[in-house]
Formats: structure tokens, sequence, C-alpha cells
């Protein structure tokens, strides 16, 4: 029996009726085609589906779509601005090579949206703590918290929050 | 040689990456495509006595359940084999699209389920009921030998597949007159690649034409394109195969797998479009797998550690098939010897099968285990010989007044293995101090009064790179000016197309982020082998530089004329050609036009139509790039529990096209390195299923577990390529296991441990302490 | 790897949940969700309902009464983590909860999924053992409170009847400058322990141990307090000594064994870490009369 689902998601309203048992990531990429959240592991760990649910990070794979009836998400489409500037945490990610295959680099972006709004000046230790729920094979991890502390930086001097 | 080659360019790559449009294959939209999904064996060994898939038929949703005997009309043959270049593999080597009645590995797919979803797919799955009679089954390498183990699969008499040696020099005198010898038995133990995205393919039956437009996540596509049309009887002309973006490639990317081959089946069966992307148990399941080796191995060194001989048998795990030539233990045998002088060598080698899933290669290929026991070798001599880790290293590398140094091994084809260029001491010596390693034992000691245990590991390794015969590269210009790239090696992620970018702007004075690059279509070029081994610098890069150079000279040619300058007088700058000195131009594009032809129009003179050119840069020998690792680690003696606190790699990879690139790969191969030592194990039980299958029992490393990596670079520029350019992608890989293995054992030496296998879990580790303790140490 | 289908239930009130609860066959409660959905993901578990939680008004939240801390069962564990509230009252809470998990599965993981999963590694179930927690219970018969011990049934399986469903749970206070210290092994950041311990302390004018809870998680099928430590402890100054003879109780647990660890391993690592939290819980206790 299908359930209706009206949720925001990166500013846009949607209103749909989907199984009971679709996952959120799957919602997001095939019902509504943001295929940026990605699906690695299903069970949890790897964290390439996280998206945020109300500002706060979740990983789509372990929420159905019919929870989130009602709520804002936020995905990785949702970071640029409309006129394709990057974001800060985008731009240091390219900077700082922070990215290879991309494939986890969706969920990593989303996990630091919601840690440098909470803490703004990260020790390493804490912001590679923050990260442990996101896994990547390709960077050793290197790429990844440079770029983070660069754009941490950048948006202390900036005044501004991810 | 230019303002782009050897610069830190950022990554044309990232933009599409970062804002979530990258077209991974679960992303390509496919109206009409049906989703599959496998059944698959819970046994190790059976026979299937009976498949009803009565019941998932009649779900919702459900076009089709088939098995091998509904997919074979369709096929050339009922068996995925191939001819073998080695010859090595017998046709008992390969698998089934599906099987054929008998199961040998837990995850073997059996039938293939089309439905409307992947949910209801998995739904059917679980309903079609196989009848098995479990058969004796053996999974423990050593045991597989024995003359009453159980056989793999019924049809082979033994579960010895090969054996050959690896022979130079007199090892039986080596070993007579040595001052020293040592023996050690080294086992390890097989992991997986675990690409962040697993594998995938989409098979598109066109309607408008009848053909198949076929996108997977893949590392090669015209091997693969020609695999599809034979096996399945297609002609090549109907076929296109093109990699989707990839989310990481490993290894287990490189190869046409069964299910593969029964989706293009069922594709063809049906008329309809089929897709199947793969989870994560899948992939534990089915995507190859290794590491799996015992050596045991004997040492010959004279008074000073110099090593006279090196002798030993490497028993490989190939699992239960091989999805291609075995080229695995040929790869760790002959790399043994890493970079030191091995003046006499003899290597049995044994591959056997037992019922796990299939072997191939994962980042590395081989040569990590052979690094791995070398280093160990050494390190044993030298608690032997009670010499400093480091200083025995220094007796044996290879030293640079020596290079090029012609290995006493011979290749396959009778080439000699030549090692082209590198000054392995001077690498060693320059971690060596970039790492404090001369004083290191006062802080082990200083650490040791407040009851810590920190320990310092070393290990080097080479690896042959950019192996040929060669790889496509065309580059192209438009009328419109747009440059393009087009070439048969794969992406998956080491920011290859940058490369190329970087290489054709350097040639045509244009801007890397403005050239277009296409890798992995077969539609494109018609040619290609791929990525593995590290070599799509060396052989694509060299090949789309070639091609560049002559759609440089055809550009010069004509520009002269138009412009009428020398050649000589001319220089690329923005997109067009200049007369130096002055702003009389004509733009590339305007250059493609007149390249085009006009009918009825003069041609230009002595200049073949087309701004574009192709090349196939053909290489044999390897370019061998050369490492050297240091890592620093704290143990808890209490849990077992290894900290990675620090890690350093200095590495010779020629010259760098682009050094930050160059750096992700070695600090990613480090990683992995590291993981294969002390969190990955594929774990299986003595029946052969699969004890480690999900992320929580099959542990990869997050940020937390790793430190920053501190990279070093020698640059000696290959003379092999034009590029002067070594491979990197494994580099990173192959030390790091004996780095760590080796620090943990000095962080543990009050125990007197003794570590000789990889990985080596917190358990384990816990043992060997107490045993130590137990024998009144520490 | 999709979760088999499954008919889906949104009740807004406790009464409404544990009506369905009565009339449904082979139902699920859906509370944070990151122990059910991945074992509906890998197809463990085939539930012909599903029965979320998460609109319940009421279910989460802090509350005092007398010396109880009372935390609502929906309450995310994230919010426990951070909570002024609960760390002014049981500071050994926050403390171990930056080791459950990730931010993503704090964020929707809640204290009563996690009590009802009865993992034996997790954290919070470790805790509510070491406080002798009340588990209070709503069914069709009514209200009902159990404490911690009792509601361990066995392995994973929590003393719930049919019907029933957790609603709080409720901590008695230890007094203000007490030593607590929760220490586990775990293979990385976040994961299971394979072995966990949670000590609280309280000392008395004369130095020595008035009062100790200890509890060890991740060992046995379910979480153990360790009375016989708790005993050695009682009267005794505090000291490396000490610690290391309490410890030795873990020698008699009746330790798991899984991919991460044999019994024998467990029951040392049980030992090395109850040593390490009773240092730490040492450290940590403020004289009474330094408490104002």
């Amino acid at each position: 029996m299908r359930r209706r689902v009206r949720l925001t998601v990166n500013g846009a309203a949607h209103d749909r009726e989907v199984e009971p048992r679709l996952t959120l990531a799957d919602f997001l990429r095939h019902e509504l085609g943001l295929t940026g959240t990605h699906l690695g592991c299903e069970h949890g760990v790897c964290g390439a589906c996280t998206v945020l649910v109300d500002g706060h990070t979740a990983r789509g794979c372990l929420m159905l779509a019919v929870q989130a009836d009602g709520t804002e998400i936020r995905t990785v489409e949702g970071l640029a601005a409309r006129d394709g500037t990057l974001h800060v945490l985008q731009q240091s990610f390219h900077e700082h090579h922070g990215l290879q295959c991309g494939f986890c680099t969706p969920g990593m972006l989303m996990t630091l949206v919601e840690f440098l709004t909470e803490t703004p000046d990260p020790s390493e230790v804490e912001l590679r703590e923050a990260l442990s729920g996101n896994l990547c094979r390709c960077t050793g991890y290197h790429g990844i918290v440079k770029a983070a502390l660069d754009a941490a930086a950048k948006l202390r001097k900036m005044g501004a929050r991810p | 040689m230019s303002a782009v080659i050897g610069q830190p360019v950022l990554r044309i790559e990232d933009r599409a990456l970062l804002t979530g449009k990258g077209r991974y294959i679960d992303d390509i939209p496919l109206d009409g495509a049906l989703h599959a999904a496998f059944v698959r064996s819970a046994h190790p060994h059976a026979l299937i006595k009976r498949l009803d898939a009565g019941a998932a038929r009649s779900v919702a949703g459900v076009h089709a359940v088939l098995t091998l005997d509904d997919i074979a009309p369709v096929m050339a043959r009922r068996r995925m084999t191939r001819v073998a270049r080695t010859g090595k593999p017998k046709d008992s080597m390969w698998p089934f699209a599906l099987s054929d009645g008998e199961v040998a590995f837990v995850g073997e797919p059996v039938a293939i389920v089309l439905a409307d979803s992947r949910y209801i797919a998995e739904d059917a799955a679980a309903l079609v009921a196989v009848d098995y009679e479990p058969l004796p089954s053996i999974a423990d390498l050593r045991k597989c030998l024995e003359p009453d183990a159980p056989k793999v699969r019924r049809e082979l008499a033994s579960n010895v597949i090969a054996t050959y040696k690896v022979e130079y020099g007199d090892v039986e005198a080596a070993f007579r007159a040595a001052a020293h010898v040592f023996r050690e038995a080294i086992p390890q133990h097989r992991g997986g690649a675990h690409p962040i995205e697993g594998r995938g393919i989409l098979v598109e039956n066109r309607r408008s034409d009848g053909r198949f437009n076929i996108w997977m996540s893949t590392q090669k596509v015209h091997d693969t394109h020609q695999l599809f049309c034979e096996l399945l009887d297609l002609d090549e002309n109907d076929v296109r195969v093109v990699a989707a973006d990839v989310g990481g490639g490993f290894g287990p990317k490189l190869l046409v797998y069964p299910e593969d081959i029964a989706v293009l089946a069922a594709a063809k069966l049906t008329g309809r479009s089929v897709k199947w992307i793969e989870d994560r148990r899948e992939h534990f399941l089915g995507a190859v797998q290794e590491r799996d080796q015992i050596w045991d191995m004997e040492i010959a060194v004279d008074k000073e550690g110099r090593i006279q001989a090196l002798r030993g048998k490497l028993l490989h795990d190939q699992g239960a098939y091989a999805l291609q030539d075995i080229n695995l233990p040929y790869n760790s045998a002959t790399s043994v010897a890493g970079p030191y002088i091995v003046p006499a060598l003899f290597m049995e080698v044994v591959i056997a099968q037992t019922n796990k899933g299939p072997v191939s290669s994962v980042r590395g290929a081989g040569y990590p285990q052979a690094a791995f026991a070398m280093e160990r070798l050494m390190d044993l001599v030298a608690t032997k010989l009670g010499l400093d880790r480091a200083e025995l290293r220094r007796r044996n590398l290879i030293p640079p007044e020596k290079m090029p140094y012609e290995k006493p091994l011979k290749a396959r084809s009778g080439e000699p293995i030549l090692y082209d260029s590198g000054d392995y001491p001077a690498c060693q010596a320059q971690v060596l101090a970039a790492a404090g390693w001369e004083d290191f034992p006062a802080r082990q000691q200083a650490a040791l009064q407040d009851g810590r245990y920190i320990g310092i590991g070393l290990a080097n390794a080479v690896k042959g790179t950019g192996r040929g015969p060669f790889e496509s590269g065309l580059v192209r210009v438009a009328a419109s000016g747009r440059v393009s790239v087009f070439t048969g090696a794969a992406a998956m992620g080491q920011g290859l197309a940058t490369a190329l970018a970087q290489i054709t702007a350097d040639q045509l004075g244009v801007k890397p982020e403005d050239v277009t690059v296409v890798a992995g279509d077969t539609a494109t070029v018609p040619l290609g082998l791929g990525g593995f081994a590290s070599r799509q610098l060396i052989t694509a890069g060299s090949s789309v530089l070639l091609a560049g150079q002559a759609v440089a000279a055809k550009a010069r040619k004509l520009a002269s004329a138009m412009l009428e300058a020398a050649e000589a007088d001319l220089e690329f700058v923005g997109g067009a050609v200049r007369v130096v000195g002055t702003d009389r131009t004509v733009g590339l594009g305007d250059l493609a036009r007149a390249l085009r032809g006009a009918p009825g129009y003069a041609f230009p003179e002595g200049i073949e139509p087309g701004l574009e050119a192709s090349a196939a840069f053909r290489t044999d020998p390897l370019a061998y790039s050369n490492t050297s690792h240091v890592a620093e680690v704290e143990v808890d003696i209490l849990t077992g529990q290894v900290r990675v606190v620090r890690y350093l790699a200095i590495q010779d990879v020629g010259r760098r096209v682009n050094p930050l690139i160059v750096d992700g790969q070695v600090q990613g191969g480090i990683v992995h390195g590291i993981s294969n030592a002390l969190f990955e194990r594929m774990g299986y039980d003595e029946a052969g299923q699969p004890t480690t299958t999900t992320f929580a029992d099959y542990l990869l490393p997050s940020a937390a577990e790793v430190p920053m990596l501190e990279t070093l670079y020698r640059e000696s520029p290959s003379p092999l390529n034009p590029l002067g350019a070594k491979g990197v992608g494994e580099v990173g890989t192959i030390p790091a296991a004996p780095a760590v293995i080796s620090a943990v054992e000095d962080a543990l030496k009050p125990f007197g441990v003794r570590i000789s296998e990889t990985p080596i879990l917190p358990e384990r580790l816990f043992a060997l302490i107490q045993q130590g303790r137990r024998a009144g140490r520490g | 790897m999709k979760p088999p289908p499954f008919d889906y239930h949104r009740p807004e009130s406790v009464t409404a949940a544990i009506a369905l609860l009565g009339r449904l066959e082979n139902a699920k409660l859906l509370a944070g969700g990151q122990s059910l959905m991945p074992m509906l993901n890998l197809r463990y578990l085939y539930p012909d309902h599903v029965v979320d939680l998460n609109r319940i008004p009421d279910l989460a939240g802090f509350s005092f009464a007398g010396e109880r801390l009372r935390i609502g069962a929906m309450t995310r564990q994230r919010a426990i983590e951070v909570s002024p509230e609960v760390a002014r009252v049981a500071p050994i809470f926050p403390e171990a909860l930056k080791l459950v998990g990730h931010r993503q599965t704090r964020n929707r993981g809640t204290i009563g999924g996690s009590l009802c999963h009865l993992d034996p590694a997790a954290e919070l179930p470790t805790l509510a053992l070491l406080y002798d927690a009340e588990i209070k219970i709503a069914g069709p018969a009514g209200l009902r409170s159990v404490s911690m011990r009792d509601f361990m049934a066995g392995y994973m399986t929590p003393a719930l009847k049919a019907g029933e469903l957790v609603i709080a749970v409720s901590l008695p206070f230890w007094p203000a400058g007490h030593g607590w210290g929760f220490v586990e092994f775990a293979r990385r950041h976040g994961d299971f322990a394979i072995a966990s311990a949670g000590v609280l302390l309280e000392k008395g004018g004369d130095g020595r141990i008035k009062r100790a809870a200890v509890a060890v998680g991740g060992v046995e099928p379910v979480p153990v307090r360790l009375t016989a430590a708790e005993t050695m402890l009682v009267g005794e100054p505090p000291g490396e000594g000490l610690f290391a003879r309490v410890a030795a109780c873990c020698a008699n647990l009746d330790a798991l064994e899984d991919v991460h660890g044999g019994a024998d391993y467990r029951r040392s690592v049980a030992g090395a870490m109850v040593m390490r939290a009773l240092a730490a819980a040492d450290a940590r206790i403020k004289a009474p009369e330094a408490v104002r």
C-alpha cells in the first residue's frame, strides 16, 4: 500500500506516493533523479548515502522515504549556489585534491556541513573522528582532511557557516 | 618542459563529482530497463538437484527467471572459456555465466531474475527454491594439496592447476657456501578491493537499430567488448561498450564476470534492456579478491648479511575459478627480489584451487605479497645478525652505479628484465633522515620507561609499470576549436583525464580545463587495453603526447601557409597559432575547419584532411618505480591494538606530470597497504563459508585510524617513454604492510615477538605478546 | 540489498501503538532504525508490519523526579550526548556516547531502540545496567516498571510481553563529585566494543571507596555487573593494586566468540578495560568537601 510523502529537498517541494519499503536514498536517486547521493553498502557503515534531514546527518540507506514526510532534506546537489559557484567546502576539496573517484564525496561533504556548523575550529583529531562514519578507498583521507581544515579556516575568516 | 606538465593542475573531473553530477553506472537512466538480481549458491560445493522458479515467476513485476539452459541458446558456447595466452589455465579453470549444475563457491550465480525493480527482483530471487546436494568442500590452502582432499569441482583430477619454477643462478652452491641460512614460513591472507562503488552493468538493447549499448563500471572496455561479442556471438559493429564514471576500480573491475555475461545473455534472449548493480554483499562473495599465499622461504647470506641466494615455495590460492590468465603468482615470484641484489633465486610456484571466491588482481597484484616476504626475511636476517635493519638493506640495495640493472631473471617473452633507472640507496637514506630513524631508539627507550610500546619499521619495493604493448590515444580539434582526447585507457578516479588534458594542453597552447577527455568508449577508438598494473600515464600519456605533437605539426604546417610565416616563427597560444612577436593569429578551430574541406573549394596542399591524429606508443619493457616507506606505530599490549602514529614514504615515479594526482595515488595506496596489515581479513570457515560479508565484520580503516601521510619524491626520469614517467597507482600499497609489521615487531622487541604473517589482528598480536611473556620476556 | 515488503503504520500515540501491536502479527517497531534497517536491507528479518514510533509526541526528552533522571525512549542518542542536564547528573553518558557509532547514527538512534535491541556490545545497555536503571514499559495491561537486570532476558532478548513497548528509562543520581569512567576496546572509532567497562565510584570521608558499580559489555551474551568486583572495592582505598585484583574477576566471565575475538581474548581485554575504567573513575572523584 503506497503512502504519501511530502517533503522539501534542497528547497524544492515534492509530493509523491511511494511504497513504504523504499529507502530515502533510493527515493532521492530514482524518484527525484538526484543521483548525487550514493549507495556503497546499504547497511549503514560506509556513509556514502549521508544527507541532511532537518539539518542533521542521516544515512539515507537506513531511513524509509515515508519517514521523511514533512522534513527538509539537503543533498549534495543543494550545496553549490544557484549561479554555480561552488560551496566553500566543494572549492576546498577541489583545491586540496580531496576527491578521486568522487563516490564517497557527497557523503563526506554533507557530514562536514553539519560538523563545521557546530565545530568551526576543529583539531585534526576531532575532524578525523567526525569523518569516521564515511569510508573512502581512494584518497587515504589525507586530501579530505586537508580540504576540510582549509574550508574550516576559510569559513571562520568569512565569519560564515557552511 | 612546460608551464603545464609537472604542475599540480587542479582536476577537470572535480566539478561534476563535487556537485553530485557524476554519472556512475546506477545513475544512468534508461526507461524500460529490467533490473536483475541473482540467485546465488549458499554452499561452498554442491550439486543442484532441482531448481523451482514457479513461485518466483508469479511475483508481480517479475519478467523472467533464467538458468544456464535458458541463456545457453543465445551464447556461442556454454562455458566462459577464452584462449589463454600463457597456455597454462585449462578450460576447466573458467566459470559458467550461471551454474551448470555444480557450484564451487558460496555466492556462485545460479539463476538470474529480471523484474521491474531491484526490490522486486530480490523478492523473487528469495523465492527460487534450489535443492542442493552438498558435496565435500575444501578451503584450506595447504590441505587442498593432500591426495585425498576433496576436489574443488568434480571435473578436476587435482586441486593443483599449475606448477612452475622461476629460477636463475646456482642456488644449491650458494646455500652450501653461505655463512648463514634462515628459514621462515610467511602466510598471507586474502582481502578484497572494495571500491566504495561496486560493480555494475547496463545493457541497452536498442529498439531503434537492434544494437547493444553497454555501460559498465569497468577498467577496460575494448577487451570486454571483444569478449562480449565472442561469448554472445554478436557482431562487433553491433556492440558498443562505454565506461560509466567509475567509483573506484582497484582490480575487480578489470574482468568480465559471469554476472556480466548472464545480464547480456538475458538482454539478448528477452529483447529487453537489463541492468545489474552489485550490492556490497555480492562484492564480498563474487568480486575477485587476493593476497592468499603461503611462502615457505629460505635466505642465504654471507657474514655481512649480503644475500647470496633466495629459495622457496609459493603456494597460491586461486579460489574456485579463474576469470583471466593467472598472473598474480608469476608477478609475486618474479618480483620477490625487489630492489635488492639477489645473485641466485629458485621459486617453486604451486597454484591451487579452493572452494572460495575467485582470485584476481587487487591493487598491487601479487607484488605486495612478494615485498612482504622479502622484507620480513630482511628483518629476520637483521635480527639474527644483530644489524640495524636499514644498514642490512643498504648492503643489499642495487646501487645507482649498477643502473640500468639487468636482472638475471628473464620475462616470459624471453626479454631481459631491466630496472631502467632509480637511486634506491638515496631514497632509503632520504626517508630515514626525514623519519628520524637514528633518533628513534632513544625515543623508544623513553617511551618504554612510561610503559608505552612504540616501534619503527622500514620497507622497500620496486614496481614494474607501464605495461605495454600500447594504449590508444587520439587528439582531435573540432571546427569549433574544441580540443578532444579519446583513449582506450580507463578512468577510475585517478585523474586520468586531467593528466591527458595537461599533456594535450601543453602541445596545443590551450588550458587543460578546455580539453575534453573521453576515456573508455569503444565507439571512439578501435583499440585499447585499459587500466591495470600502473600503466596508463605511461602508455596513454605517451600516445596522447605523440598524437598531440602530430596535431600540432599539422596545425603549424597549415598555419604557416595561411599566415605566410615560417613554421619556426609560430607559437601556440590561447587556442590559436600566432606569429611570434605579432598579433597575427589563426584559431585552431579555423585550421580544423579548413581541414574539413569545403566541396568545390581549394584544399590545403600537402596536408591530410582532419585536424586530428592518433598514436599508439609502443612499449614492451617496464619502467621501474621504486619506493621506501617508514612507519611508526604504538601498540597497546593489553589489547593488541596497533595505532599507526606516523607514516612517511618516498617514491621515485619518474617525471610527475601532475604532482597533486601522484600524491593522491600514493596516499590512497598506502592506506590500502596499512589496511592489509592491520584490518582487512576476508574470513572463510573450514568448509569455505565466508564469515565476513559485511563492513561490520570486514574492516576498512576510516580517517580516525590513519595519520597524515608524509610523501617525498625523487625523480629519475624513465628513458623508456617520451614523458619520462613511471607508474604510481600501486607503488603506495606494495611495501606498506611490511613497513607496518616491521614497526609492530620493533615495538614488541621486549617480548621477542616475531611476526611473519599479514594481516595481524589484535587478538593474534595479543596472543604473540602473551607467548613472549610466558617465555619470560618483557 | 533492498528491504522485503511490509505494511507501514505510523501511530500518533502510545495507546495507538499498543493497539496496533495487539492486532498485527509479525510486526517490528521502528525507532531510530539504525539497527532495524540494516537487518531489513540484509533481509535477516521479514516483518509483515513496521510500526514507526517516530511521530509519537512526548516519547522523547528529559525530566527529573526526585533524585532520578527520566529519559524518554525515543530520545535521540545525540540529544543525550549533548544534554547539559545529563552531563550534570550522569556525566558517564555523554562520555560513553561519543563512542557509540557515528554522528549520523546517533542523530537517529534512540536510547529505547538500543535497549530493546540489546546488543551486548552496545554502550547504552551497559550503562543502563551500571545504573540499575528502571525500564518503563507500556502495554495492553497498563504501565509497569522493571529493573534493567530483569529486562535483559537473554542474548538480544528483552523481557517484553506481546504488545508492549518501552516508553522511558529512569536512572537514579549518583552524588555530585562521584567518579566515573567508561573505557572500551573497539577495532575502529565507533565500532561495537569487543569489551567495554563502565565504573561509578563514591568515596567516603575516610578516603575509602564507599560504593562502586562495575559493568562490562561486549563479553557475555548480555552486559554484566561484576558484583564480586564491587564487593572487593567497597571499604578499600583506591589504588592500582586493588584495581588489578578487581580486574582479575573478568577471568570468570562467560565470554562470547565472534570474528573479532575469542573467549579468552575477550576476558583479557575486559580485565584491561575494567582497570582503566577504575583508574579513570578514581581520577575523577572529587572529595565530598570539594563539591559545593
